[in-house]
């Protein structure tokens, strides 16, 4: 290790700027901890700000009946019950606080008539839940924990990315990452680090996701010896843009269906009565996507391949105020003007339900002193998630995550070590792409990978499919030892795509593994061989670890719910339902 | 065969550069981050370009095509038919390389802005209609796309003395939320700088997000700046109730 290398030393080192990354180090620095934040994009640009919808939280403003037990249920139902429940009660029970707090910080959401926060249906919410601001939410929640975070004690690293985790003894020691304005280095160590780069759909071609969506921080934490879980469970979302090509994939809010949006097939029926009568178009993500790609299997697609939304007998002065993002985004790109009529919609990756294995209270790993919030994070959503369920998420085990390292660092006397020659191995590895004879384009690599996910484990699998996927991800693997870029340490993207692509390829295998273990259908995961959910694969996780540098995937049991809980699914309806003995 | 267009990039860093021409296919629906990207991936791989959401929600991709402040992930290719498509960085804050420039300042004045204060506990009764205004404000992107326009920073580089019209209406969504009770008329009339701006208006021009800056935000601050220092009658009103 140089000499000279800028280095910093702190409690607590928090590594992603979203809103699990800025809430864990607002709670960390509240409670009296030195904090770093690392993100590697501009502060309030993270993916977070791309959230629509809203946030979900048992408010019950319009609906009284709602509480913590219908949240839970909801998202346990949604999960298909290989969610952890002990996360999802605490997430239920606690959304709610999480929100007013973010009204306490600052943030204004949209109101009722009676002045209070105005909350929107959803996908397979049973009551009236996402606390929202327009189809803008996400930024709402950002900008919030961005302004908050100027008031309270953390240093802010922005537009840096950290390349490797290191540990000590087995407990995590720090970091290295190296700036992107200029590629220098920095070493940061710390008592304790909290992971929460969100999740990896940028390894699939068509994605409502930022390109910061690479899966870092779970890569990293998987290299120094954390547990991936759910890895087979990856979102697609109904409604993405399917039109113009350079937009698709770009989000179509599920607040269009939230909002009244219907779903028509070529033929224009509304094909979701054949799939879920009761639900329509709010059914749960996995439903719809299935029911959109199975119409357009059937012939019965528009002109590029999607189905049809229309909102417009909402009429345009509705439209303009609740939803002017779509309103916006879609006469800009695809000079479509949603109020006068339908427009194209498809499936498109969303979030990454899997995740690095966490404890549901302090979000701990099972490496000492490394904790993870977000959608980096598993647990919570199971195998599917429901719309509103990841902004609620990143507050509360933003939070949980932060005061969880805050704890461990109390109850763990000094500072781990860093081994100078660990630091100038990895410095090595990062920088030798520029001196890499004939190695591979970074670029082409990406675009390769996201070919194997989309065609090897995409909405529809099946086991030879998948087998044959993780030959060709073997392969690439391989060939993404020796990539090189040209040009200097300075702001250099092709450089910065090589760790993305790396990152990338360590969690499809995964995925891969994953979705080639789990012979049944639930959720995301829709297996063409094994059509049917079955029983047996309720009761299991499957869990990845990393060791001698292979990937190996074990089972482990879905924690089994008290009876108490158990006992809110026998009601015959929904808790709030069948305790308020209120229709739907 | 798809329609070949010209872009010219500027190239450069800290030290200087100039505009270099790349030839590509268009696509339909096409836009200038596309056209990077296409670059980036066939031609110039260290093509450096700041960009995160393709979705115009995000504000990374701030740059001046053909002289005009863009996000370049909204800005269509075929808007310019039969034109070079020139691609520049924002001009107002120093360049680190191409496209991408250190637009930290910015961070500094956002962190130097007295934060909300609120009066009461959450949750509020708060009426749409007291909000409406406010949440105008707060759909701001922070694209930087006002400060890099605006003149007094552009023209003047005095940055000293005003904060531009990104602080102007953060400042504003605060003193015009109705829980808020900090007080930052001082600050505009003094460090902040808001007699600075001449209300021409350009920051309200070239808002991705149409928040109609100056006539919403940064006159009514001038106004509450005035009421407090320039009104001799409220001064003596405000004086006797004390």
């Amino acid at each position: 290790m140089s000499d000279n290398m800028e280095s910093h030393a702190y409690d607590i080192l928090v590594i992603g700027s979203g809103g699990a990354g800025l809430r864990a180090a607002i709670a960390a620095a509240e409670a009296g901890a030195t904090v770093a934040v690392l993100g590697k994009s501009l502060l309030g640009k993270a993916h977070t700000v791309m959230a629509e919808g809203g946030v979900a939280a048992s408010l019950g403003n319009l609906d009284p009946a709602d509480g913590w037990e219908t949240h839970f249920y909801d998202t346990m139902r949604s999960g298909h019950f290989i969610n952890n429940y002990k996360t999802v009660e605490v997430f239920a029970k606690e959304a709610p606080e999480r929100v007013l707090e973010l009204e306490y910080w600052g943030a204004v959401f949209d109101r009722t008539p009676e002045g209070k926060i105005m909350q929107r249906p959803f996908g397979a919410h049973t009551f009236r839940r996402l606390c929202h601001v327009g189809d803008r939410t996400g930024k709402e929640l950002i900008r919030t924990l961005e302004q908050k975070i100027f008031t309270v004690n953390v240093d802010v690293f922005q537009e840096i990315t950290a390349t490797k985790l290191f540990t000590d003894n087995g407990r995590v020691a720090g970091a290295i990452a190296y700036y992107r304005e200029d590629g220098h280095f920095a070493l940061f160590s710390a008592k304790a680090v909290v992971i929460a780069t969100g999740g990896w759909g940028k390894s699939y071609k068509v994605t409502s996701n930022s390109w910061e969506s690479t899966g870092d921080g779970a890569a990293l934490a998987f290299e120094a010896g954390a547990e991936l879980i759910d890895m087979e469970m990856v979102q697609f979302h109904p409604t993405g843009m399917v039109w113009p090509p350079g937009v698709r994939g770009v989000l179509v809010t599920e607040g269009v269906r939230g909002e009244g949006g219907l779903l028509r097939n070529s033929e224009g029926e509304r094909f979701m009565e054949k799939y879920d009568p009761q639900r329509m178009e709010l059914s749960s993500r996995d439903v719809v996507s299935r029911s959109i790609y199975k119409e357009v299997q059937a012939g019965r697609g528009t002109p590029h391949g999607g189905a049809w939304l229309d909102i417009t007998h909402r009429g345009p002065a509705y439209i303009k105020r609740k939803l002017p993002g779509m309103y916006e985004q879609f006469m800009a790109l695809a000079d479509v003007d949603i109020t006068k009529t339908k427009f194209e919609v498809g499936p498109t990756i969303h979030y990454t339900m899997g995740g690095l294995k966490v404890d549901p209270l302090s979000c701990a790993t099972n490496v000492p002193g490394l904790f993870a919030a977000g959608e980096c994070a598993a647990g919570l959503h199971g195998a599917n998630r429901l719309g509103g369920n990841s902004l609620s998420d990143i507050l509360v085990f933003g939070k949980r995550a932060g005061d969880g390292a805050v704890e461990f660092v109390k109850g763990h006397e000094g500072t781990p070590k860093i081994d100078d020659s660990e630091v100038q191995a990895e410095i090595d590895r990062v920088l030798r792409p520029f001196s890499s004879e004939n190695g591979e384009n970074p670029y082409a690599l990406h675009e390769q990978l996201q070919e194997i996910m989309a065609t090897h484990a995409g909405i529809s699998r099946t086991g030879p499919d998948l087998e044959q996927g993780l030959q060709k991800l073997l392969e690439l693997k391989e060939r993404a030892r020796n990539m090189a870029v040209p040009g200097s340490r300075v702001f250099n993207p092709g450089w910065h795509t090589v760790q993305d692509v790396h990152n990338m390829i360590t969690l499809c295998e995964a995925i891969i593994r994953g979705a080639i273990e789990r012979k049944e259908s639930r959720g995301a995961q829709w297996r063409l061989d094994h059509p049917d959910e079955l029983e047996e694969y309720g009761k299991i996780n499957f869990v990845h670890k990393l060791e001698d540098g292979e990937v190996k995937t074990y089972t482990s049991p879905v924690p089994e719910m008290p009876a108490e809980l158990k006992e809110l699914f026998n009601l015959g309806a929904a808790p709030g339902i069948a305790k308020s003995g209120k229709k739907e | 065969m798809p329609e070949e267009i010209t872009l010219s990039v500027f190239r450069g860093d800290r030290s200087g550069g100039q505009e270099q021409e790349y030839k590509i296919p268009a696509t339909t629906g096409m836009v200038v981050l596309d056209a990077l990207h296409y670059i980036q991936a066939h031609d110039a791989p260290d093509l450096a370009v700041r960009w995160n959401c393709k979705a115009a929600h995000c504000g990374s991709c701030s740059a001046e095509i053909n002289g005009s402040g863009k996000l370049l992930c909204k800005t269509r290719v075929d808007d310019y038919v039969g034109e070079v498509i020139h691609v520049r960085p924002m001009h107002t804050f120093p360049v680190i390389k191409d496209l991408v420039t250190d637009v930290s300042w910015n961070y500094e004045k956002l962190r130097q802005i007295p934060a909300f204060q609120p009066a009461a506990k959450a949750p509020f009764t708060l009426q749409q209609r007291d909000v409406d205004r406010i949440q105008e404000f707060r759909d701001c992107i922070e694209c930087f796309l006002c400060q890099n326009v605006c003149h007094v920073l552009r023209e003047h580089n005095a940055k000293d003395a005003y904060w531009g019209p990104r602080m102007m209406i953060r400042i504003a969504e605060l003193e015009m939320h109705p829980f808020d009770t900090g007080d930052r008329i001082d600050l505009l009339k003094g460090a902040a700088g808001v007699g600075y701006c001449n209300i021409t208006k350009c920051c309200t021009v070239v808002c991705p997000q149409g928040i109609n800056i100056t006539d919403n935000g940064i006159i009514p601050l001038k106004e509450r700046v005035a009421d407090k220092y320039f009104d001799p009658l409220g001064g003596l009103v405000r004086k006797m109730h004390k």
